[in-house]
């Protein structure tokens, strides 16, 4: 009885969750219907790409109306695959979360710090689930406004004015989002995606819809920080409570990324219309200069934080590449960095938040020696920035392998050669980190700290862990990327 | 335990050995010991693979599957077995160095040290038994990122210098080169396994073969080919046990054995023959034998002269490669061999000289000779099996090599070794000659003792004015001094070994 | 003159969008940002509701005198496109009124003077 009704409580088993934290809002009780809220979450996304697997696209009707009048939720292998990887960075996100959040926000806040991020997380989850294009949009925006509102609760002053940025460029994004929408139904009648994919190829070259393709395509560019749209991203990340960091760069630019494939590949599917449009050339040489610009700024950054937020604006850089070659190996490779890049992200930015508990500062240059007092903390780090810059055996190498791929059967020669070197940019910000943790003389303060408490330790360095997993054994991966590739191609919606 | 067994427990041991290095972190002895028993249990474990290579058998695991194109696997052939054993041998006189080495310099950070080597060692062991380019190319970047904190060791700017410099060139050139050389390989022949023969003849025009060569023979960093050599004297800035393992064991080694698989397994001697694909590199690796002499002979550092000495003898063999005939890549293989044992046992020297005296440079090693005879006398022994004079194991891989030039029709490739070897006696004689027969400098204190070696040794009292190295030392750089000359008499056997690397296709 | 007066709503929708937005790049006070982000989701109000208003068409009643109707969708869609602006902006000016308390000033360039680099 419950499996039928799966889509709709990925969705409302968060959402129910996030009030009840702001009624309780003891600190520990929130965070533990934080928890509970999202493990079941990722065990319904689980269930829901074996039950995609086995019978094909799920179409869920909200409250029985019938699509395309009623809004439904229409699960198939893409989204499936993004659930799994949002949901699923969140529940290794909250057991970490207790420790940091305690560290970070005073007692008052904490209750409602939970509520806010369960209510980003039913936004994430809603929109990537939803069949319904105003649905996006509406999702999108409890997504980010929870976001802004986590953001703003970061210890450093500097969180707020990020947050105020942040805000004012998501929403601009929202709006011209919701704009393409409005002049899609405007020309078709319809929110439904499914019947949008139907509707849209007899009318693509009507102007209003390519005007639609192009609001689109620069909200959702403002939202998944496509260079040069990515301003928002380094000082949100940077001054958001490190669980807040860890979450949002695992996940909201990647749902703003299956954006991209739906209303690409789904709405405007039509046989070699993407191909036709200027889009796939502009966002690949977006994409090239956002694989080098931020890399090379984050070699320059002192706030160890921001350096891995640029980072994060390089790496989707490669994944909007691999969407921009159009090919089964491009969107597999994009797929799956998806997946691998929320994982090392997350990571990263949950070990950094240990450094960051022990020592109290984000300053690269007050974490010389660290290496040595905190090993394990460093020592995950080393290696996902290992899988950052696409080192084999780990997660990384084998998206950059299947981007590299797709260029090569493109017969683009010198792209293959761009997005290695792109992986050379990360191997010198990286080492510049493990130089400093390891190869300089620890400060006092540093010498006397202790190594990150387990319940911190431990998520990180099951993702560390998950990293090296999914570079030797990529059937969860790859496996499925590939099939959700191919029906993208194939517009089977 | 089947021959499969073996190769997986070839790899395990370092691997555990390691783990168990650093629980010993507490008890040096101990540690030791720990270090010492791992690699003689992986010498046994290697060794047990030879009958079964040398009969023709060919052990492997197969297929651990990444993606559905790539996947982990492991095939023992000659070559590798060779790389194997000289690895996994020469890791056992390298930790009694090693011993030697760190507690007479007081090194600090020693656990690191240990477990990084081995490590290092089972990257290696990878390497020698990859099954396709896939596994080679992960072991490679392994052993690459296990040997960074080696050459950084001793922590200081100079030693994170170097070690930045080591890393950037070899990530690089391996990501940036590497990488599409075996995409590439990959979409021309469907396929990235070492198979006897190659397998791109037929599939790969003469230029596809020789732009992919390139790629290869320079996406390859660790084979030190000019112009991606430099990595090699920064990396000298590491201890000397350190820079013997780079030297002799693992990481050049494993460069030129790569190039050598690649070779003969990707592209097959024929189809290198029959393209001409490698004629280019006969070229570059000729001036890169040359042009490194002539920068060994103007380095006063010892550590330097040998590291350019290493470019150049490394040289020798990617120049066997790109010849590409059978006599020649019988030879390059030899000289991984020969080339090991008398390179480290110079290095070897090296250290026990700075270990002994705190002496670097050459113009500082006048007189030496008389206190540390066995020291110096090893060096000799070396030196002229570097130089390939008889009755020395040298001689015959370079031999080798020649006439393998002359098969090919590439007659100034004899000139060019010829020359070489000149420039070699005269880049290491001087050495030899400074040590015995010069009169120390007035103001040398060797150890302190006010100690002025006037006269030359005259029978026993020779003995009372020795002032050795550690005996952990001195003793292993005579044992593979011993060892360049009992491999005089090796050369049939290991051609035998080898000869089967180059059969025809199954 | 006639295709402006056919299209006007259109027109007024795009002087709306261009004008809100230009507020937002153009100031640098908060919440005269903030203004002109408003005005800017307001034309994007307008650019749903307008269409959906067929000349001659009433209200959605069910009964045998009414065959027309305007379309009842657009106002539902932005009924909760102006709660989504509504928070937005509340949540927008409740940074502002924190963001006064910290750094004394709501102006883009002195905050960017006070924000040293770290």
């Amino acid at each position: 009885m419950i499996a039928a009704h799966l889509p709709a409580l990925q969705v409302v088993v968060p959402l129910l969750a996030a009030p009840l934290c702001a009624i309780l809002r003891q600190g520990t009780i929130a965070w533990l219907i934080a928890l509970v809220a999202n493990w079941c979450a990722f065990v319904i996304s689980i269930a829901l790409v074996l039950q995609v697997r086995e019978l094909g696209i799920i179409s869920y009707e909200l409250g029985g109306w019938a699509p395309p009048i009623g809004i439904e939720y229409r699960v198939d292998l893409v989204n499936a695959f993004v659930l799994m990887v949002v949901s699923g960075v969140g529940a290794v996100i909250i057991p970490y979360a207790r420790k940091s959040i305690e560290s970070e926000i005073p007692r008052a806040q904490r209750g409602w710090f939970y509520t806010m991020y369960l209510l980003c997380l039913t936004g994430l989850l809603g929109v990537t689930i939803t069949g319904d294009a105003f649905n996006i949009f509406v999702f999108l925006e409890i997504s980010s406004l929870s976001s802004y509102v986590m953001i703003a609760m970061g210890r450093d002053r500097r969180a707020l004015t990020a947050s105020y940025r942040y805000l004012i460029m998501g929403t601009i994004g929202a709006t011209f989002i919701v704009i393409g929408i409005g002049l899609l139904w405007a020309m078709t009648g319809t929110l439904n995606l499914n019947d949008l994919a139907d509707r849209v190829p007899a009318i693509e070259e009507a102007r209003p819809v390519l005007a639609a393709l192009a609001f689109l395509t620069v909200g959702i560019s403002l939202k998944l920080a496509l260079f040069p749209l990515h301003l928002w991203l380094p000082n949100a990340y940077a001054y958001a409570p490190s669980a807040a960091s860890a979450f949002l760069a695992g996940t909201a630019t990647k749902v703003a990324i299956y954006l991209f494939f739906r209303f690409f590949f789904t709405v405007f599917g039509g046989e070699g219309f993407f191909d036709s449009t200027p889009l796939p050339e502009i966002i690949m040489v977006l994409s090239i200069v956002a694989m080098f610009a931020p890399g090379v700024v984050a070699i320059f950054q002192s706030n160890i934080k921001r350096l891995f937020a640029y980072s994060s604006v390089a790496q989707i850089g490669f994944i909007t590449l691999g969407i921009s070659l159009a090919s089964e190996p491009g969107l597999t490779g994009a797929l799956v960095h998806i997946a691998n890049h929320a994982i090392m992200k997350a990571g990263l930015f949950m070990l950094i938040g240990c450094i960051v508990f022990r020592l109290g500062s984000m300053r690269l240059e007050d974490m010389a020696g660290i290496g040595r007092t905190m090993p394990f903390t460093m020592a995950g780090i080393v290696v996902l920035g290992l899988g950052l810059l696409g080192a084999p055996a780990t997660a990384g190498f084998i998206s950059k392998w299947y981007l590299a791929e797709a260029a090569l059967l493109q017969g683009l020669w010198w792209l293959v050669g761009l997005i290695l070197l792109g992986s050379v940019v990360s191997m010198i910000y990286v080492g510049r980190v493990v130089e400093i943790a390891y190869f300089r003389e620890p400060s006092e303060k540093v010498a006397g700290l202790k190594e990150a408490p387990l319940s911190m330790l431990i998520p990180g360095w099951v993702l560390v862990i998950a990293t090296i997993y999914f570079g030797l054994d990529t059937t969860w991966t790859v496996g499925i990327a590939q099939d959700a590739a191919a029906s993208l191609l194939s517009a089977l919606y | 335990m089947s021959p499969a067994d073996h190769i997986l427990a070839a790899l395990a041991i370092p691997v555990i050995g390691a783990i168990l290095i650093a629980l010993c972190r507490k008890h040096p002895n101990l540690r030791e010991t720990v270090t010492l028993v791992t690699a003689v249990l992986l010498f046994a474990n290697v060794a047990t693979l030879l009958p079964v290579v040398l009969e023709g058998g060919r052990p492997a695991v197969y297929g651990f599957p990444v993606t559905h194109e790539l996947s982990i696997a492991f095939e023992v052939e000659p070559l590798g077995m060779l790389f194997g054993l000289i690895a996994s041998f020469l890791w056992i006189v390298n930790s009694v160095y090693s011993i030697g080495y760190m507690r007479g310099n007081k090194e600090p950070r020693q656990t690191q040290f240990y477990v990084c080597f081995a490590v290092a060692l089972a990257s290696s062991v990878g390497i020698a038994f990859a099954g396709n380019l896939f596994t080679l190319f992960v072991f490679y970047e392994i052993l690459t990122l296990s040997t960074y904190p080696l050459v950084a060791h001793h922590g200081d700017a100079k030693a994170r210098t170097g070690a930045r410099i080591y890393l950037v060139l070899l990530l690089s050139t391996s990501i940036v080169l590497f990488i599409p050389a075996f995409l590439w390989t990959l979409s021309i022949a469907g396929t990235l396994d070492f198979v006897p023969g190659g397998i791109l003849a037929g599939k790969a025009s003469p230029l596809a073969t020789g732009v992919l060569l390139a790629l290869f023979a320079f996406g390859i960093g660790k084979a030190a080919l000019m112009p991606v050599h430099k990595w090699l004297p920064n990396a000298m800035v590491a201890p000397t046990p350190v820079s013997a393992l780079l030297h002799a064991v693992a990481v050049v080694k494993a460069g030129v054995f790569t190039i050598l698989k690649v070779s003969i397994y990707i592209f097959g001697p024929e189809h290198l023959q029959a393209t001409g694909a490698s004629e280019w590199l006969v070229y570059l690796a000729t001036f890169s034998l040359l042009a490194a002499s002539v920068v060994a002979l103007t380095k006063d550092n010892l550590k330097a002269r040998l590291a350019y000495s290493t470019v150049s003898q490394l040289g020798y063999i990617v120049l066997a490669a790109a010849i590409a005939t059978p006599l020649a890549l019988i030879g390059g293989a030899l000289h991984i061999l020969m080339h090991a044992f008398g390179k480290i046992t110079l290095f070897f020297v090296a250290g026990a000289i700075h270990t002994a005296t705190h002496k670097t440079e050459i113009s500082q090693l006048n007189g030496i000779g008389r206190v540390m005879p066995f020291t110096m006398g090893a060096f000799f022994i070396g030196a002229l099996s570097i130089i390939g004079l008889p009755p020395l194991g040298g001689a015959w891989s370079k031999l080798y090599i020649a006439l393998g030039g002359l098969d090919g029709d590439y007659w100034f490739v004899v000139a060019a070794l010829m020359i070489s070897s000149l420039l070699n006696v005269a880049y290491l004689m001087p050495i030899v000659v400074r040590a015995f027969f010069r009169p120390p400098d007035p103001d040398d204190h060797g150890h302190g003792h006010g100690h002025e070696a006037a006269a030359p040794a005259e029978g026993g009292s020779m003995w009372s004015r020795m002032q050795e190295a550690p005996w952990l030392c001195v003793v292993p750089l005579c044992f593979t001094a011993l060892a360049c000359f009992v491999l005089f008499f090796a050369p049939d056997a290991v051609e035998t070994l080898l000869s089967g690397m180059l059969e025809a296709p199954r | 003159m006639s295709t402006i007066l056919a299209d006007l709503n259109y027109w007024v929708t795009v002087f709306l969008l261009v004008g809100g937005l230009y507020i937002v790049v153009a100031h640098g006070n908060m919440i005269k940002k903030l203004v002109g982000l408003s005005i800017f989701q307001t034309s994007v109000y307008l650019l749903f509701i307008s269409p959906g208003k067929i000349l001659g068409g009433t209200a959605p009643i069910l009964d045998d005198k009414y065959t027309l109707y305007s379309n009842p969708l657009p106002h539902v869609l932005i009924l909760t496109a102006i709660v989504v602006g509504v928070a937005t902006i509340a949540l927008g000016l409740a940074l502002v009124v924190r963001i006064h308390e910290s750094y004394g000033t709501i102006e883009d360039d002195d905050l960017t003077d006070l924000e040293s680099d770290t």
